[in-house]
């Protein structure tokens, strides 16, 4: 009679865990750097000044960093919301063009255009894998000691620019 | 027209369906018999009708309608006509109606082969069935429906993928669902017996070979899942400890330790509520399974595409049956503890031991596969779970039920002698573990693991033969072969399936130990020397099928100067997906499989990336099972099932004690 | 003369076509199984349940250039995969790593095991000393003849 009560009440913790599992993506992979300083690199600028960049540039403001790509396709969906919202000087957009050959990348912002303070091209993704790209797109909100604060896996939409980045950037921004 | 008679055979089934659960149970508990006879023409009439829906839904798809949209989603005009019936299930409402025609087909051979079952039985057996398809045919039709129309209808299909444009796609679901299914039998007896209160070795002679045969053809489907996959995807693994082969792997687990406390209940009387417990467990797995893999909840090579609805409804419905069939076993089993009086060694604590570690096995591959989930769910991070997880832990558990298995038969009920048992043993231990150690000595290629599964299908291997042996030379004087003839099918499936996980057993051991690959570059009338054979490389030719384009290289395999195999591997471009494919091509071989896959051309030359494989006694994997299965349909077939039940007796206490005495001292007869 | 100069020409043409041993399209076999070893416990991110070894896509491929490359600079299977984790966390490893969380995940089965040992063992010495075999009168032992003749005419196992 005991062993079958606790079968039942196992089982029932088993069918809460699969209710719960419903609501989750197996296939999302959570970014380890959260907390962590922004793994420091220097990659050439996309626009072809001699300059390089790294993020230590940015030490002292809070940021965006973009990770995208010409040959992207759902890149596109978010693209608008991001020249839009780099209209509004809330916050420095930078972004980083993942394996892409930089006249590709130059046309397709030219054409589409180009939300961000600048770009660094990344030809041969090892940067990206620095920070923990496996899929473009991706966003990551830094803050201004460098350290990364937030990923997001996927396009940003208007509902999560609104309700988690923008309040995180203004947190953060003191 | 045909879409819509589909739907309303589906409709009809349900109504039928919802009949057959609900009048004859409550007939059962309440004596009516007219309500319990309705059992059986329900069952009757749901199996009409959903062989209708299921033969036009196959007809939709042989005509190219591609008016419906899973037939769209699925098909193609140019798809040869085998894979055409094969779509039918390739996606997930038709494999769902694959499932429920199946559960239909088992109903209906309950009603058939059940002319010894009291009614009230039979009319439990069936009402449970029937709620269970109830469940099956409310879900497609709410949420999962094959027949629904595409409007504006589709040009032509997206295509089956070509990954599933195979022999196994047209044999691996449907037997595989078979054993899946069949196991909701086992079910419906155990919860008839909770029902009605009575729970005895009648009853496990009833559930034992629907059991059997269910478990038969779930060790089959697993087996051809494997070895699909092991010449379709281009690398050689047979086995990945994808979720989705998990979930098939935890009701094979239990089911066979199932099988084996039926026996013991049938024989014995004991381990009733043991069983009845495991029956449930059996099936809810199974159905735990199509969760799993429907829902989106775990990824998966295998995932059919997801919709969260789907995944609320099915979870629902786990809840349901295995919830209340958990509740029922609380409430009703009975409190009769593991029955006949037995010895601590004895053949009863072997078959428990095997049990126990048959589950623990199960409960690896469960913690395994939903690991990730639970962390998720917790939010303790996330990890994945992969072969080497399962390789480190489920080892050493079903390494120790093999060497049981081994002495199982040779050790007496009741109460075994220990002297008598090591002298038994000693002579197979002796021999397997010599047999273990001196090869690879030989060969110059000793690894412990390879040993360790030498010394088991050795140990396996001796030890069953021993025991016919024996069993020959006991019975007293007469001819060898009239002796042979003697021994029931029961026996004879019992070894014949212990020789297969032997078989089963080397051929993993020595794949694992011994295999080789090399990955050459290969231009024309270039070598590569793999064990004793030579490949030649004699270039690649376009050729086209049906329904793709491919690059097809020839291969000459020669041995000691002669020709040994021809291989054409191809690297295919399918059109109407414009996916790739990797054919490989292999040559079978009892001892070995010489394996060879294209990899990519090197543009310039004509030369190609070449994988070649040697895989010595790789299909002794596949082969082991088949002997496994077919073990199983001989035990299934034994001349006891098929008796006519006589009349039924009521026996009085001193009848009673006599026939448990009587049985007893022909069980101790029989061993000697 | 001409019969020379054909006879070379043919020597020379059959030593052309002489076919030749394929190489091995790694330039470094055993640092290639290595790779595949270690590859084939590493998750591809991108592709279904499949490992970088496997994999296909172009991040596995990069990857497995970039696993190529460091151990062509020395460094251990530990130290790459230690890289791995930094930036894909836990979820890129095969093989689950042994820290509290997953505690349950590597000795559950043992424990289980072993708990389920002990109740059984518990269980069949309690039921050696309570069930009891049934008693034999003479009536009984009469009816129990009987039966054992009718048993031993239909011998199954």
């Amino acid at each position: 009679m005991r062993r079958g009560v606790l079968l039942l009440v196992l089982f029932a913790v088993l069918m809460g865990f699969f209710a719960v599992g419903l609501t989750l993506n197996p296939r999302e992979v959570p970014s380890p750097l959260i907390g962590k300083p922004a793994p420091v690199f220097s990659l050439p600028r996309l626009d072809g000044a001699v300059q390089t960049f790294a993020p230590q540039d940015m030490l002292g403001q809070v940021w965006l960093l973009n990770v995208w790509a010409s040959w992207c396709a759902p890149c596109r969906q978010e693209h608008s919301l991001l020249v839009e919202l780099s209209k509004t000087r809330l916050v420095p957009i930078l972004g980083l063009d993942y394996k892409d050959q930089r006249n590709d990348g130059l046309e397709w912002l030219h054409e589409a255009g180009d939300p961000y303070t600048l770009s660094v091209s990344d030809i041969q993704g090892r940067v990206s894998v620095d920070y923990g790209v496996y899929g473009v797109p991706e966003t990551f909100v830094i803050d201004k000691k460098g350290i990364i604060r937030f990923k997001q896996i996927g396009v940003i939409t208007q509902e999560i620019l609104q309700t988690t980045i923008l309040p995180l950037v203004k947190e953060l921004n003191g | 027209m045909i879409p819509e008679i589909g739907n309303i055979a589906l409709l009809l089934a349900l109504a039928l369906a919802v009949i057959q659960g609900t009048l004859p149970i409550v007939g059962a508990a309440r004596g009516n018999a007219t309500w319990m006879s309705l059992a059986r023409p329900a069952a009757e009439g749901q199996f009409v009708f959903i062989v209708l829906a299921f033969g036009s839904l196959i007809y939709l798809f042989v005509t190219n309608d591609f008016s419906v949209g899973y037939v769209a989603a699925n098909s193609n005009s140019s798809l040869p006509l085998r894979y055409r019936v094969a779509a039918v299930w390739g996606g997930h409402e038709g494999s769902l109606l694959l499932w429920t025609t199946i559960l239909s087909a088992w109903t209906f051979a309950v009603t058939r082969f059940s002319r010894g079952l009291p009614s009230e039985m039979l009319a439990r057996v069936l009402g449970v069935m029937g709620l269970i398809s109830t469940g099956f045919l409310s879900f497609m039709l709410l949420l999962s429906n094959p027949f629904v129309r595409l409007l504006p209808p589709a040009m032509d299909g997206r295509d089956l993928n070509p990954q599933l444009q195979d022999l196994g796609m047209i044999f691996h679901p449907p037997v595989l669902y078979m054993g899946y299914v069949g196991f909701s039998v086992a079910f419906a007896f155990a919860i008839a017996a909770l029902l009605g209160g009575k729970l005895d070795a009648a009853w496990a002679r009833w559930s034992r070979p629907w059991t059997t045969v269910a478990w038969m053809f779930l060790t089959l489907g697993i087996a051809l899942g494997s070895g699909w996959a092991y010449y379709m995807l281009g690398w050689g693994g047979w086995w990945f400890w994808d979720a989705v082969e998990n979930a098939s792997l935890m009701p094979w687990l239990v089911g066979t330790a199932l099988m084996h406390s039926l026996a013991v209940t049938e024989k014995r009387g004991s381990f009733k509520t043991w069983t009845v417990l495991l029956a449930i467990l059996a099936f809810s797995l199974s159905l735990m399974g199509t969760f799993l893999v429907r829902s989106g909840i775990l990824t998966s090579v295998h995932a059919f595409a997801t919709d969260p609805k789907r995944g609320i409804f099915i979870l629902g419905f786990l809840g349901v049956v295995c919830g209340g069939s958990l509740i029922l076993f609380v409430w009703r089993s009975p409190k009769v503890g593991l029955g006949g009086k037995f010895e601590l060694l004895s053949r009863e604590t072997l078959l428990l031991c095997n049990n126990l570690l048959l589950l623990v096995a199960t409960a690896v591959v469960f913690l395994g596969t939903l690991y990730p989930l639970f962390l998720d769910a917790l939010k303790l991070g996330k990890v994945s779970v992969g072969p080497p997880y399962f390789e480190t832990v489920f080892v050493p558990v079903i390494v120790p039920a093999l060497v049981l298995m081994a002495i199982g038969p040779m050790i007496r009920w009741k109460q075994a002698n220990l002297a008598e048992l090591a002298r038994k043993l000693m002579p197979s231990g002796i021999v397997s573990l010599a047999l273990a150690l001196l090869p690879p000595l030989f060969l110059g290629n000793w690894s412990g693991k390879v040993s360790m599964g030498i010394f088991l299908a050795a140990w396996i291997a001796t030890l069953t033969v021993a025991d016919l042996r024996s069993k020959i030379r006991s019975h007293g004087a007469g001819v060898p072969g009239a002796k042979l003839a003697s021994l029931s099918r029961s026996y004879y499936g019992m070894l014949l399936a212990h020789l297969g996980v032997a078989v089963f057993v080397i051929g993993v051991t020595l794949v694992k130990g011994y295999e080789t690959v090399k990955d050459v570059r290969m231009d024309i009338d270039d070598t590569v020397t793999v064990d004793a054979y030579i490949f030649t490389f004699k270039g690649a030719e376009q050729v086209r099928g049906p329904n793709y384009v491919a690059e097809r290289g020839l291969m000459e395999v020669n041995k000691d100067g002669k020709r040994v195999a021809t291989l054409r591997p191809e690297k295919r471009l399918y059109t109407a997906s414009r996916m790739p494919m990797t054919e490989a091509a292999i040559d079978v071989g009892l001892l070995r499989d010489l394996y060879v896959s294209l990899g990519n051309p090197i543009t310039t030359s004509g030369a190609w990336e070449v994988r070649i494989y040697y895989k010595p006694f790789v299909d002794w994997i596949w082969g082991g099972c088949i002997l496994m299965a077919l073990g199983g349909l001989l035990a299934a077939s034994d001349r006891r099932y098929r008796m006519r039940w006589r009349h039924r007796v009521e026996f009085d206490k001193t009848e009673r004690n006599a026939l448990i005495a009587a049985s007893q001292v022909a069980i101790v007869e029989a061993q000697r | 003369m001409a019969k020379l100069f054909a006879l070379a020409f043919l020597a020379a043409m059959a030593f052309s076509a002489q076919a030749k041993d394929a190489v091995p399209i790694a330039s470094d076999p055993a640092l290639e199984q290595r790779l595949n070893k270690l590859t084939e416990n590493l998750r591809c991110l991108v592709c279904q349940n499949q490992s970088i070894a496997d994999s296909n896509a172009g991040l596995a491929v990069d990857l497995k250039n970039q696993v190529r490359e460091m151990m062509v600079q020395g460094q251990s299977d530990q130290q790459i995969a230690d890289f791995m984790v930094q930036r894909y966390g836990d979820f890129v490893l095969f093989r689950p790593p042994v820290k509290t969380s997953t505690w349950l995940l590597w000795f559950g089965p043992l424990l289980l095991l072993l708990a389920g040992g002990a109740g059984l063992l518990r269980k069949i010495v309690r039921q050696r000393k309570s069930a009891s075999d049934v008693q034999l009168d003479d009536t009984v032992h009469k009816r129990v003849q009987v039966l054992l003749e009718a048993v031993k005419k239909e011998e199954t196992v």
